[in-house]
Protein backbone atom coordinates (compact mmCIF):
# COMPACT_ATOMS: atom_id res chain seq x y z
CA UNK A 1 0.00 0.00 0.00
CA UNK A 2 0.91 3.77 -0.64
CA UNK A 3 -0.19 6.85 0.56
CA UNK A 4 1.04 10.54 0.20
CA UNK A 5 0.77 13.11 2.98
CA UNK A 6 -0.13 16.08 1.25
CA UNK A 7 0.50 20.02 2.65
CA UNK A 8 -3.29 20.61 3.89
CA UNK A 9 -5.53 17.84 4.17
CA UNK A 10 -9.24 18.35 5.61
CA UNK A 11 -12.68 17.11 5.13
CA UNK A 12 -13.51 19.50 3.21
CA UNK A 13 -11.00 18.98 0.46
CA UNK A 14 -9.84 15.60 1.81
CA UNK A 15 -10.55 13.77 -2.02
CA UNK A 16 -7.58 13.97 -3.42
CA UNK A 17 -6.01 11.95 -0.78
CA UNK A 18 -8.47 9.55 -0.73
CA UNK A 19 -7.84 9.16 -5.02
CA UNK A 20 -3.89 8.76 -4.23
CA UNK A 21 -4.04 5.66 -1.63
CA UNK A 22 -2.82 2.50 -3.39
CA UNK A 23 -4.16 -0.09 -1.19
CA UNK A 24 -1.91 -3.12 -3.77
CA UNK A 25 0.71 -5.13 -1.61
CA UNK A 26 -1.30 -5.33 1.62
CA UNK A 27 1.82 -6.52 3.40
CA UNK A 28 3.28 -3.34 2.72
CA UNK A 29 2.86 0.08 3.32
CA UNK A 30 5.30 3.38 1.82
CA UNK A 31 4.52 6.81 3.59
CA UNK A 32 5.38 10.01 1.67
CA UNK A 33 4.92 13.73 2.49
CA UNK A 34 4.55 16.80 1.46
CA UNK A 35 8.28 17.88 1.82
CA UNK A 36 7.77 21.18 3.47
CA UNK A 37 4.42 21.64 5.24
CA UNK A 38 1.99 18.77 6.64
CA UNK A 39 -0.97 19.72 7.51
CA UNK A 40 -3.80 16.89 8.29
CA UNK A 41 -7.24 16.16 9.96
CA UNK A 42 -6.62 13.57 12.54
CA UNK A 43 -9.01 11.45 10.20
CA UNK A 44 -5.67 11.21 7.79
CA UNK A 45 -3.69 10.07 10.92
CA UNK A 46 -6.13 8.01 12.46
CA UNK A 47 -6.19 5.95 8.60
CA UNK A 48 -3.01 5.85 8.20
CA UNK A 49 -2.69 4.28 11.79
CA UNK A 50 -5.41 1.51 11.07
CA UNK A 51 -3.84 0.56 7.69
CA UNK A 52 -0.41 0.28 9.88
CA UNK A 53 -1.89 -1.71 11.98
CA UNK A 54 -2.30 -4.51 9.61
CA UNK A 55 1.35 -4.44 8.20
CA UNK A 56 4.63 -5.73 9.72
CA UNK A 57 6.36 -2.54 11.02
CA UNK A 58 9.58 -4.21 8.92
CA UNK A 59 7.16 -3.23 6.14
CA UNK A 60 6.54 -0.21 6.56
CA UNK A 61 8.49 2.35 4.71
CA UNK A 62 8.19 6.16 5.80
CA UNK A 63 10.05 9.24 4.33
CA UNK A 64 12.13 10.99 6.26
CA UNK A 65 10.20 13.73 6.74
CA UNK A 66 11.63 17.02 6.61
CA UNK A 67 8.52 19.52 6.78
CA UNK A 68 8.43 21.57 9.81
CA UNK A 69 5.73 20.59 10.97
CA UNK A 70 6.46 17.21 11.08
CA UNK A 71 6.92 16.67 14.76
CA UNK A 72 3.15 17.34 15.01
CA UNK A 73 3.39 13.14 13.34
CA UNK A 74 5.31 12.81 15.89
CA UNK A 75 3.13 14.16 18.98
CA UNK A 76 0.25 12.42 17.99
CA UNK A 77 1.76 9.19 18.55
CA UNK A 78 1.75 7.59 14.78
CA UNK A 79 5.54 6.59 14.63
CA UNK A 80 5.26 5.06 17.83
CA UNK A 81 1.75 3.48 16.75
CA UNK A 82 3.41 2.23 13.82
CA UNK A 83 6.08 0.66 15.48
CA UNK A 84 8.85 2.65 13.59
CA UNK A 85 11.42 5.57 14.11
CA UNK A 86 10.22 8.51 12.74
CA UNK A 87 13.66 10.48 12.95
CA UNK A 88 12.27 13.47 14.16
CA UNK A 89 13.49 14.43 17.45
CA UNK A 90 11.38 16.58 19.69
CA UNK A 91 10.89 16.74 23.11
CA UNK A 92 7.58 15.44 24.24
CA UNK A 93 4.74 17.59 26.46
CA UNK A 94 1.75 17.21 27.89
CA UNK A 95 -0.86 17.11 25.59
CA UNK A 96 -3.57 18.89 27.53
CA UNK A 97 -5.67 21.71 25.97
CA UNK A 98 -4.68 20.35 22.01
CA UNK A 99 -5.29 16.94 21.25
CA UNK A 100 -5.67 13.58 21.90
CA UNK A 101 -3.49 11.07 20.26
CA UNK A 102 -3.63 8.27 18.17
CA UNK A 103 -5.69 5.63 20.38
CA UNK A 104 -6.69 2.55 19.51
CA UNK A 105 -10.05 0.86 21.40
CA UNK A 106 -11.22 -2.63 21.49
CA UNK A 107 -13.72 -2.75 23.72
CA UNK A 108 -16.94 -1.53 25.95
CA UNK A 109 -14.45 -0.83 29.51
CA UNK A 110 -11.47 0.87 26.93
CA UNK A 111 -14.13 3.36 25.64
CA UNK A 112 -15.66 4.22 28.66
CA UNK A 113 -12.66 4.87 30.03
CA UNK A 114 -11.05 7.13 26.98
CA UNK A 115 -13.91 8.89 27.09
CA UNK A 116 -13.51 9.76 30.80
CA UNK A 117 -9.75 10.65 30.25
CA UNK A 118 -10.47 12.53 26.62
CA UNK A 119 -12.25 15.43 28.17
CA UNK A 120 -9.74 17.08 30.26
CA UNK A 121 -7.07 17.05 27.60
CA UNK A 122 -9.08 18.49 25.37
CA UNK A 123 -9.99 21.46 28.57
CA UNK A 124 -13.59 22.09 27.33
CA UNK A 125 -15.91 24.56 28.90
CA UNK A 126 -18.97 21.62 30.64
CA UNK A 127 -21.31 23.09 27.72
CA UNK A 128 -19.02 22.23 24.98
CA UNK A 129 -18.58 18.47 26.40
CA UNK A 130 -21.96 16.75 25.39
CA UNK A 131 -22.18 16.57 21.65
CA UNK A 132 -17.93 15.40 21.90
CA UNK A 133 -18.65 12.88 23.95
CA UNK A 134 -21.55 12.29 22.29
CA UNK A 135 -20.04 11.83 18.97
CA UNK A 136 -17.07 9.81 20.08
CA UNK A 137 -19.33 7.27 22.21
CA UNK A 138 -21.74 6.68 19.19
CA UNK A 139 -19.23 6.10 16.75
CA UNK A 140 -16.60 3.67 18.47
CA UNK A 141 -20.01 1.43 19.72
CA UNK A 142 -20.66 1.25 16.17
CA UNK A 143 -17.31 -0.42 15.46
CA UNK A 144 -17.32 -2.48 18.49
CA UNK A 145 -20.61 -3.82 17.95
CA UNK A 146 -20.77 -4.05 14.46
CA UNK A 147 -17.09 -3.52 12.55
CA UNK A 148 -15.88 -6.47 13.45
CA UNK A 149 -12.32 -5.16 13.38
CA UNK A 150 -9.57 -7.08 14.77
CA UNK A 151 -7.79 -3.97 15.39
CA UNK A 152 -11.14 -2.33 17.11
CA UNK A 153 -11.00 1.48 16.52
CA UNK A 154 -8.32 3.87 16.04
CA UNK A 155 -9.59 7.55 17.36
CA UNK A 156 -7.85 10.79 17.36
CA UNK A 157 -8.29 14.28 17.74
CA UNK A 158 -6.99 17.85 17.65
CA UNK A 159 -8.25 21.15 18.84
CA UNK A 160 -7.63 24.08 16.46
CA UNK A 161 -7.47 27.28 18.43
CA UNK A 162 -7.35 29.61 15.05
CA UNK A 163 -10.45 28.13 14.13
CA UNK A 164 -11.83 26.99 17.83
CA UNK A 165 -13.11 23.70 16.85
CA UNK A 166 -12.33 19.96 17.47
CA UNK A 167 -11.89 17.53 14.65
CA UNK A 168 -12.05 13.82 15.53
CA UNK A 169 -11.41 10.78 13.10
CA UNK A 170 -12.71 7.18 14.10
CA UNK A 171 -11.34 4.53 11.67
CA UNK A 172 -12.20 0.84 11.46
CA UNK A 173 -10.64 -1.59 8.82
CA UNK A 174 -13.69 -4.07 9.22
CA UNK A 175 -16.50 -5.42 7.61
CA UNK A 176 -17.88 -1.60 6.47
CA UNK A 177 -21.06 -0.25 6.11
CA UNK A 178 -22.28 -1.99 3.06
CA UNK A 179 -22.00 -5.54 4.50
CA UNK A 180 -23.25 -4.44 7.91
CA UNK A 181 -25.99 -2.52 6.19
CA UNK A 182 -26.82 -5.91 3.59
CA UNK A 183 -27.61 -7.93 6.78
CA UNK A 184 -31.19 -6.62 6.96
CA UNK A 185 -31.69 -4.29 3.98
CA UNK A 186 -30.93 -3.81 0.58
CA UNK A 187 -27.81 -1.26 -0.44
CA UNK A 188 -27.27 -1.20 -3.92
CA UNK A 189 -23.71 -0.08 -3.63
CA UNK A 190 -21.42 1.34 -1.24
CA UNK A 191 -22.95 4.91 -1.79
CA UNK A 192 -26.75 3.22 -1.20
CA UNK A 193 -25.21 1.84 2.20
CA UNK A 194 -23.72 5.41 3.45
CA UNK A 195 -27.40 7.13 2.95
CA UNK A 196 -29.20 3.31 4.29
CA UNK A 197 -27.01 3.94 7.56
CA UNK A 198 -27.68 7.75 8.00
CA UNK A 199 -31.20 7.19 7.73
CA UNK A 200 -32.80 7.09 11.44
CA UNK A 201 -34.10 3.73 12.45
CA UNK A 202 -32.06 1.36 9.77
CA UNK A 203 -30.01 -1.01 11.74
CA UNK A 204 -28.25 -4.17 9.99
CA UNK A 205 -29.46 -5.80 12.69
CA UNK A 206 -32.93 -6.08 12.15
CA UNK A 207 -36.11 -4.89 9.79
CA UNK A 208 -38.00 -4.20 12.68
CA UNK A 209 -38.86 -0.76 13.61
CA UNK A 210 -37.33 0.65 16.66
CA UNK A 211 -34.28 -2.11 16.18
CA UNK A 212 -33.33 -4.73 18.28
CA UNK A 213 -33.14 -4.65 22.21
CA UNK A 214 -29.75 -3.24 21.83
CA UNK A 215 -29.87 -1.39 18.68
CA UNK A 216 -32.25 1.20 17.07
CA UNK A 217 -30.04 2.29 14.10
CA UNK A 218 -29.96 6.01 15.25
CA UNK A 219 -26.28 6.65 16.18
CA UNK A 220 -25.20 7.95 12.58
CA UNK A 221 -28.29 9.91 12.34
CA UNK A 222 -27.60 11.85 15.60
CA UNK A 223 -24.00 12.17 14.46
CA UNK A 224 -24.56 13.62 11.61
CA UNK A 225 -28.08 16.18 13.40
CA UNK A 226 -25.15 17.17 15.46
CA UNK A 227 -22.65 18.44 12.31
CA UNK A 228 -25.45 19.56 10.43
CA UNK A 229 -26.76 21.88 13.23
CA UNK A 230 -23.89 23.42 14.35
CA UNK A 231 -22.61 23.66 10.71
CA UNK A 232 -20.07 21.51 10.82
CA UNK A 233 -18.26 18.91 8.61
CA UNK A 234 -19.32 15.23 8.73
CA UNK A 235 -17.87 12.64 6.15
CA UNK A 236 -17.99 8.98 6.12
CA UNK A 237 -16.12 6.92 3.67
CA UNK A 238 -16.63 3.20 3.19
CA UNK A 239 -15.71 0.73 0.16
CA UNK A 240 -15.43 2.79 -2.82
CA UNK A 241 -17.89 5.70 -1.33
CA UNK A 242 -17.67 8.75 0.57
CA UNK A 243 -20.50 11.01 1.87
CA UNK A 244 -19.67 14.47 3.10
CA UNK A 245 -21.78 16.95 4.78
CA UNK A 246 -21.07 20.26 3.70
CA UNK A 247 -21.20 23.51 5.76
CA UNK A 248 -24.98 24.44 5.35
CA UNK A 249 -26.92 27.51 6.00
CA UNK A 250 -30.57 26.58 7.51
CA UNK A 251 -31.04 24.49 10.70
CA UNK A 252 -33.38 22.57 8.89
CA UNK A 253 -32.78 18.72 9.65
CA UNK A 254 -33.53 15.99 7.22
CA UNK A 255 -34.01 12.44 8.03
CA UNK A 256 -32.50 11.50 4.02
CA UNK A 257 -28.61 13.28 4.09
CA UNK A 258 -29.04 13.20 0.11
CA UNK A 259 -31.42 16.26 0.90
CA UNK A 260 -28.93 17.85 3.09
CA UNK A 261 -26.25 19.91 1.20
CA UNK A 262 -23.80 17.10 0.55
CA UNK A 263 -20.97 15.60 -1.80
CA UNK A 264 -20.58 12.22 -2.40
CA UNK A 265 -18.05 10.11 -4.85
CA UNK A 266 -18.21 6.81 -5.56
CA UNK A 267 -15.08 4.43 -7.69
CA UNK A 268 -12.74 5.79 -4.83
CA UNK A 269 -9.69 3.05 -3.71
CA UNK A 270 -12.16 0.76 -2.00
CA UNK A 271 -11.45 1.20 1.78
CA UNK A 272 -12.23 -2.14 3.73
CA UNK A 273 -13.91 -0.49 6.48
CA UNK A 274 -15.22 2.97 7.92
CA UNK A 275 -13.77 6.00 7.92
CA UNK A 276 -15.54 9.04 10.19
CA UNK A 277 -14.53 12.37 10.08
CA UNK A 278 -16.33 15.34 12.29
CA UNK A 279 -15.44 18.64 12.90
CA UNK A 280 -17.16 20.67 16.13
CA UNK A 281 -17.00 24.06 16.45
CA UNK A 282 -16.75 25.03 19.70
CA UNK A 283 -18.00 29.08 18.53
CA UNK A 284 -21.74 27.66 16.88
CA UNK A 285 -22.42 25.01 18.78
CA UNK A 286 -26.08 25.08 19.68
CA UNK A 287 -27.34 24.10 22.47
CA UNK A 288 -27.23 20.24 23.18
CA UNK A 289 -31.82 20.90 24.46
CA UNK A 290 -31.99 22.39 21.08
CA UNK A 291 -30.45 19.47 19.04
CA UNK A 292 -32.15 16.88 20.40
CA UNK A 293 -35.88 18.89 20.00
CA UNK A 294 -35.16 18.66 16.68
CA UNK A 295 -33.89 15.16 16.32
CA UNK A 296 -36.95 14.33 17.94
CA UNK A 297 -38.93 15.96 16.09
CA UNK A 298 -37.50 14.05 12.40
CA UNK A 299 -37.40 11.12 14.26
CA UNK A 300 -40.78 10.73 15.20
CA UNK A 301 -42.00 12.15 11.44
CA UNK A 302 -39.63 9.56 9.96
CA UNK A 303 -40.76 6.55 11.74
CA UNK A 304 -44.45 7.39 11.20
CA UNK A 305 -44.18 7.79 8.02
CA UNK A 306 -42.01 4.41 7.93
CA UNK A 307 -44.79 2.80 9.40
CA UNK A 308 -47.73 4.16 7.17
CA UNK A 309 -45.95 3.42 4.03
CA UNK A 310 -46.10 -0.58 5.54
CA UNK A 311 -50.24 -0.15 5.64
CA UNK A 312 -52.12 -2.66 3.90
CA UNK A 313 -54.24 -0.66 1.40
CA UNK A 314 -57.56 -1.74 0.75
CA UNK A 315 -58.83 -3.36 -2.17
CA UNK A 316 -61.73 -1.97 -4.20
CA UNK A 317 -63.50 -3.65 -6.82
CA UNK B 1 -41.50 -0.07 44.52
CA UNK B 2 -37.46 -0.71 43.63
CA UNK B 3 -35.29 2.23 43.32
CA UNK B 4 -31.79 1.63 40.48
CA UNK B 5 -29.59 4.82 41.40
CA UNK B 6 -27.37 4.70 37.57
CA UNK B 7 -24.68 6.95 38.37
CA UNK B 8 -23.41 4.30 40.85
CA UNK B 9 -23.30 1.88 37.51
CA UNK B 10 -22.26 4.49 34.68
CA UNK B 11 -20.99 7.39 36.42
CA UNK B 12 -21.92 10.74 35.20
CA UNK B 13 -21.94 9.84 31.34
CA UNK B 14 -24.53 7.19 30.80
CA UNK B 15 -23.34 5.50 27.40
CA UNK B 16 -22.48 2.21 28.12
CA UNK B 17 -24.85 -0.13 27.03
CA UNK B 18 -23.48 -3.64 27.76
CA UNK B 19 -24.54 -2.19 31.83
CA UNK B 20 -27.38 -0.70 30.74
CA UNK B 21 -28.92 -4.12 29.09
CA UNK B 22 -27.38 -5.97 32.42
CA UNK B 23 -29.39 -3.85 34.50
CA UNK B 24 -32.99 -4.47 32.09
CA UNK B 25 -32.26 -8.27 31.96
CA UNK B 26 -31.38 -8.69 35.83
CA UNK B 27 -33.08 -6.23 37.56
CA UNK B 28 -35.80 -4.08 35.67
CA UNK B 29 -37.68 -7.01 34.21
CA UNK B 30 -37.67 -9.09 37.98
CA UNK B 31 -38.59 -6.75 39.21
CA UNK B 32 -41.64 -5.77 36.39
CA UNK B 33 -42.56 -9.49 36.43
CA UNK B 34 -43.03 -9.39 40.24
CA UNK B 35 -45.30 -6.95 39.85
CA UNK B 36 -43.64 -4.28 41.37
CA UNK B 37 -42.91 -0.60 40.09
CA UNK B 38 -39.88 0.72 39.57
CA UNK B 39 -37.69 4.29 39.66
CA UNK B 40 -34.97 4.81 37.52
CA UNK B 41 -32.55 7.43 39.42
CA UNK B 42 -30.69 9.48 37.23
CA UNK B 43 -28.99 11.61 39.63
CA UNK B 44 -25.68 12.97 39.25
CA UNK B 45 -26.10 12.14 35.39
CA UNK B 46 -25.37 15.04 33.42
CA UNK B 47 -25.77 13.08 29.96
CA UNK B 48 -26.85 9.90 28.24
CA UNK B 49 -26.96 8.56 24.71
CA UNK B 50 -29.59 7.38 22.85
CA UNK B 51 -28.00 3.98 22.96
CA UNK B 52 -27.63 3.75 26.62
CA UNK B 53 -31.71 4.75 26.90
CA UNK B 54 -32.30 2.31 23.95
CA UNK B 55 -30.19 -0.60 25.65
CA UNK B 56 -31.84 0.14 28.95
CA UNK B 57 -35.74 0.54 28.37
CA UNK B 58 -36.62 -0.02 24.56
CA UNK B 59 -37.18 -4.05 25.04
CA UNK B 60 -39.66 -3.34 27.86
CA UNK B 61 -41.93 -1.16 25.70
CA UNK B 62 -41.83 -3.90 22.45
CA UNK B 63 -42.19 -6.85 25.57
CA UNK B 64 -44.99 -5.55 27.83
CA UNK B 65 -46.34 -3.04 25.34
CA UNK B 66 -46.83 0.86 26.04
CA UNK B 67 -48.54 0.71 29.44
CA UNK B 68 -44.82 -0.62 30.82
CA UNK B 69 -44.25 2.85 31.36
CA UNK B 70 -47.04 3.33 33.68
CA UNK B 71 -44.43 1.10 35.74
CA UNK B 72 -41.51 2.99 35.47
CA UNK B 73 -40.70 6.32 36.39
CA UNK B 74 -37.67 8.11 35.77
CA UNK B 75 -36.39 10.19 38.48
CA UNK B 76 -33.70 13.81 38.37
CA UNK B 77 -33.18 13.47 34.98
CA UNK B 78 -31.81 17.13 33.27
CA UNK B 79 -33.50 18.69 30.81
CA UNK B 80 -31.33 16.68 27.98
CA UNK B 81 -31.72 13.11 29.66
CA UNK B 82 -35.28 14.10 29.56
CA UNK B 83 -35.35 14.76 25.80
CA UNK B 84 -33.72 11.52 25.01
CA UNK B 85 -36.14 9.09 27.11
CA UNK B 86 -38.65 10.83 25.21
CA UNK B 87 -36.97 10.19 21.87
CA UNK B 88 -36.58 6.63 22.42
CA UNK B 89 -40.28 6.18 24.37
CA UNK B 90 -41.78 7.98 21.23
CA UNK B 91 -39.74 5.79 18.61
CA UNK B 92 -40.50 2.91 20.06
CA UNK B 93 -44.60 3.09 20.61
CA UNK B 94 -44.85 5.22 17.19
CA UNK B 95 -43.45 1.84 15.49
CA UNK B 96 -45.10 -1.13 17.90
Amino acid sequence: MKLYLPNSTFIGNIDPFLKNIDFSEKDKLEITANSKWIVVHPVVLSMVAALGLSVNPKNIACDTLTAKSAHYLQRMGLFKFLGIESGINIAEHEPAGRFIPLTQIKNSQELSRFIEEMIPLLHLQPNQVDPIRYVVSELVRNVIEHAGSQTGAIVSAQYYKKSNRIAIGIVDTGLGIKKTINQSHYALNHLDALRLALIPGITGTTKKEGGTEYNAGAGLFFIKAIAKVNRDFFMIYSGDAIFKLLKSGPDKLFADPFRDRHSASVNLPIWNGTVVGVDISLNETKAFSELLDLIRNVYSKTVKERRKARYKKPKFI
Amino acid sequence: MKTIKLFERVGSFAENKDVARDIRLKEIIPTVESGKDIVLDFSRIDAATQSFIHALISDLIRKYGNEILDKISFKSCNENVQKIIMIVTEYMQEGN
